[in-house]
C-alpha cells in the first residue's frame, strides 16, 4: 500500500481558474471525496491526478516519486468514469483484462486474476457478455472490476454512481465501501452528492468554484461547516441573520431575532450580526406557542416525504423557516417553533463566503 | 399504424426510387441485351464484345489501377488527418471550411485549378524553376494528374465522414484506456480502430465506387486515349462518339458490376471484423 499521495495543482483554462492552488494529502488506505457543486473543479483534479489533463502549475507526489510529468498510463492508477468508458467491442472478460494484457501479463495469470476479480464484483458466469447486454448496475461493476484488477495505487472515482437508479445506489455504495476496505484501497472519489460523501469517506473535501472550502471528517462537516457555502451544500437548508445579545466567559454567544434565540459558539461580540445555520431536521414544531426561546408562525406548506413531513413556516417576522417533522400539521396552522439546543451552527459574516 | 396507412406514406419513396433509379436502371440493362445491329431479340453480343476487344477490357484494369490506389491513399490520409482532429484543433472551422471547398466547386472547376497549379506551366512548375530546377516535372494529362484530381475531390469528402465518425466515439474510452496501461498507439490499436473500421469500410467502398466511375477528371487532367481511358470513358465513347448506347449500356453494367464487387469485397472484410466481435456494437451511436 501507498504511504501517502500529496499534490498542489492549479490549473487554468484560458483566463477561467478552475482549479486554484488545491492542495492535499491523501494517506494510504483512506478514502476522500472531493464534494461539490458542477463546476467546482472536482472532477478537473481527479482528471489531473489522473494524468488525463496537464495542470498549469503544481505537483503530484506518490511517496518519493514525482507522478505529474508521467503520462496517464505511467501512472499505476485505476479510474472508475460516470458513463464506465467499458470498451463496447470486448467482452466483460476483455474489459477486465484489458489493462493485464497491456501489462504483458502472462495469459494464465490474467485468466486467474480476471476470474477472481469478477466474483469479488459478483459477475462470475457474465464473462462473454458484451457491455450492450449488461444492466447499468452491472455494467458499474465491470467498470470497478477492471480498475481494481491491475491493483491500482490509487483508485479514483468519478461519479460513479449518478447513472443508477436510487435503489441500485444505495447498494452499489455498499459495494465501493466494503471494496475499498477489504482490499486496502486508497481511493479518492468525486461527487456532488452529500449522502455519498458522508457515508464512504474517511475525509471531505468540499469545493467551490476551484477553491477548497473545508476539509474534514464526515461528522465534522455536517455538524461543524466552516461557512455559509458548505452549511447550505450539506443540508443546512434554513439561514437566520440574528443579533448577539450576549458573550458568556465560556466563548458561547447567545443570539436572538425573529422570535427565536439560540445559543452557540461564534468569534463575536455582542451587537454582532451572525447567520444561524439549521437543518429542516432540527426545527421542532408544536401547539403549544410559548415554549422558551420559541417563535410563533402559521404553516403555508406540507410535503409528505415518506416517513416524514417537509413544512415551510412562516414567522411572524416575515422570514420562512423548513422543517421537517413526524406528524403532519395542516396548512394554516398556528405553530410554536423551536430549534434543537446545540444543532444551530452560527456563522460570522467573515464565513459567508 | 393500420397497415394502410403505412403504405401511403412508404409510396412517394417507393415510386422516386422506381422513376429515378429502378426503371431507367432497368432500361439500361435491358438496351445493353438488345444490340443496335444484328439478332432481335436478347443476346450477349454486346458483353462478348467487350470482353473479347482488348482495348476496350483493358479499361478495367486502367481503372482499378487508378481506383484502388487512390481509395486506399485516400482513406489512410483522411484516417489519419481525422483521427489527429477528433478533439478538436486550433481553427479547426478554417481548416475545415477549406476541405470541404473542393466538394462545393465541382469537378471541372476543380481540374481547372489542378491544371493552373500543376500543370506544365503552372504555379508548381514555375516556382520550381526559378529554385533552379531543371527537370520539371510533368503531373498533369497523365495517370498522376488523375491521381491529384481525384484526391482533391475525395479527399475532404472522406475526412468529413471519418471526423464525424471518430467524434462520435465516446472520449471517455480514449482516458479508461490510457489510465488502464495503453501507450497511445495501443489505444488506437486496441480500442480506437476496432470502433472506427466499420466507419473506415463505409467510406473506403464509396470513396472506390466514386473513384471507379471516374470521368471528367479522366479527361480534363488525364490522357482518355491512353494511361487513363477508364471505363466511363469507353461508354461515353460508345454513346456520343459510335452513336451505339446498347453497347455503352453494356458497358456501364460491366462498370457497376465492378463496383458491386469492390463493394463486396468490402462488406466481406467488414464481416470478418465482425465475427472478431468488432462491429456488433455499434460505436458511431454512442
Amino acid at each position: 500500500m501507498i504511504d501517502r499521495l500529496r499534490f498542489k495543482l492549479s490549473k487554468h483554462f484560458g483566463a477561467k481558474n478552475v482549479l486554484d492552488d488545491f492542495a492535499l494529502e491523501v494517506h494510504g488506505g483512506e478514502f476522500v471525496t472531493f464534494l461539490g457543486p458542477s463546476g467546482c473543479g472536482k472532477s478537473t483534479a481527479l482528471n489531473l491526478l489522473a494524468g488525463l489533463l496537464q495542470p498549469t502549475a503544481g505537483e503530484i507526489w506518490l511517496d518519493d516519486e514525482r507522478l505529474d510529468p508521467l503520462p496517464p498510463e505511467r501512472r499505476g492508477f485505476g479510474m472508475v468514469f460516470q458513463n464506465y468508458a467499458l470498451f463496447p467491442h470486448l467482452s466483460v472478460f476483455d474489459n477486465v483484462a484489458f489493462g493485464l494484457d497491456v501489462r504483458r501479463v502472462a495469459r494464465a495469470s490474467i485468466a486467474e486474476r480476471v476470474r477472481r476479480m469478477l466474483a469479488l464484483v459478483k459477475l462470475e458466469g457474465l464473462e462473454a457478455r458484451y457491455p450492450a447486454q449488461l444492466s447499468g448496475g452491472q455494467q458499474q461493476r465491470v467498470a470497478i472490476a477492471r480498475a481494481l484488477v491491475i491493483e491500482p495505487r490509487v483508485l479514483l472515482l468519478d461519479e460513479p454512481l449518478s447513472n443508477l437508479d436510487a435503489k441500485l445506489r444505495l447498494d452499489m455504495r455498499a459495494e465501493i465501501k466494503r471494496l475499498h476496505q477489504g482490499l486496502g484501497l486508497t481511493s479518492i472519489y468525486v461527487t456532488h452528492d452529500q449522502a455519498e460523501a458522508l457515508s464512504l469517506s474517511d475525509r471531505i473535501v468540499v469545493m467551490r468554484e476551484g477553491r477548497v472550502m473545508q476539509v474534514g471528517a464526515p461528522a465534522d462537516i455536517h455538524d461543524r461547516p466552516r461557512n455559509l457555502f458548505v452549511a447550505d451544500f450539506v443540508g443546512y437548508r434554513n439561514v437566520l441573520t440574528l443579533m448577539v445579545t450576549a458573550r458568556g466567559v465560556d466563548g458561547l454567544v447567545t443570539a436572538e431575532g425573529s422570535g427565536l434565540r439560540v445559543r452557540g459558539r461564534a468569534e463575536i461580540g455582542p451587537g454582532g450580526a451572525v447567520l444561524a445555520a439549521v437543518r429542516p431536521e432540527d426545527v421542532r414544531l408544536s401547539d403549544d406557542a410559548g415554549a422558551v426561546g420559541g417563535a410563533r408562525g402559521m404553516v403555508r406548506l406540507v410535503e409528505y416525504q415518506g416517513r416524514e413531513y417537509d413544512v415551510e413556516v412562516v414567522l411572524d417576522s416575515g422570514a420562512v423557516l423548513k422543517a421537517r417533522v413526524p406528524a403532519a400539521p395542516k396548512i394554516g396552522d398556528a405553530v410554536g417553533l423551536a430549534l434543537e439546543p446545540g444543532r444551530v451552527v452560527l456563522l460570522t459574516p467573515e464565513h459567508v463566503a | 399504424m393500420r397497415r394502410g396507412g403505412l403504405v401511403v406514406l412508404v409510396l412517394p419513396s417507393v415510386l422516386y426510387l422506381v422513376v429515378m433509379f429502378v426503371y431507367p436502371f432497368g432500361y439500361g440493362v435491358f438496351l445493353s441485351l438488345h444490340p443496335a445491329k444484328g439478332a432481335s431479340g436478347a443476346s450477349l453480343a454486346n458483353y462478348l464484345g467487350f470482353f473479347g476487344d482488348p482495348w476496350q477490357l483493358r479499361t478495367i484494369a486502367v481503372t482499378a489501377s487508378i481506383a484502388v490506389p487512390n481509395t486506399i491513399v485516400t482513406v489512410l490520409l483522411a484516417l489519419a488527418v481525422a483521427y489527429a482532429m477528433r478533439r478538436g484543433i486550433w481553427a479547426e472551422r478554417a481548416i475545415t471550411t477549406l476541405l470541404v471547398l473542393p466538394i462545393a466547386l465541382g469537378t471541372v472547376l476543380v481540374a481547372e485549378g489542378i491544371n493552373g497549379f500543376y500543370g506544365p506551366k503552372g504555379w508548381l512548375n514555375q516556382l520550381l524553376q526559378l529554385a533552379g530546377v531543371a527537370d520539371l516535372p510533368r503531373l498533369t494529362h497523365n495517370y498522376t494528374g488523375v491521381m491529384i484530381a481525384l484526391f482533391v475531390q475525395h479527399f475532404p469528402f472522406c475526412f468529413l465522414m471519418l471526423l464525424g465518425y471518430i467524434s462520435g466515439i465516446d472520449p471517455a474510452l480514449e482516458s479508461s484506456a490510457r489510465v488502464l496501461g495503453a501507450r497511445p498507439w495501443v489505444v488506437f490499436r486496441r480500442v480506437m480502430w476496432p470502433l472506427i473500421a466499420p466507419g473506415a469500410a463505409i467510406a473506403f467502398a464509396l470513396v472506390f465506387v466514386m473513384n471507379f466511375g471516374v470521368f471528367p477528371s479522366a479527361v480534363l487532367v488525364g490522357q482518355p486515349a491512353g494511361a487513363t481511358r477508364t471505363i466511363a470513358i469507353a461508354a461515353y465513347q460508345q454513346a456520343f462518339e459510335h452513336y451505339d448506347m446498347s453497347m455503352a449500356s453494356a458497358i456501364a453494367v460491366v462498370m457497376g458490376l465492378c463496383q458491386l464487387l469492390g463493394l463486396a469485397v468490402v462488406v466481406a472484410l467488414r464481416g470478418r471484423l465482425a465475427a472478431t466481435g468488432v462491429a456488433t456494437v455499434g460505436a458511431g451511436k454512442r
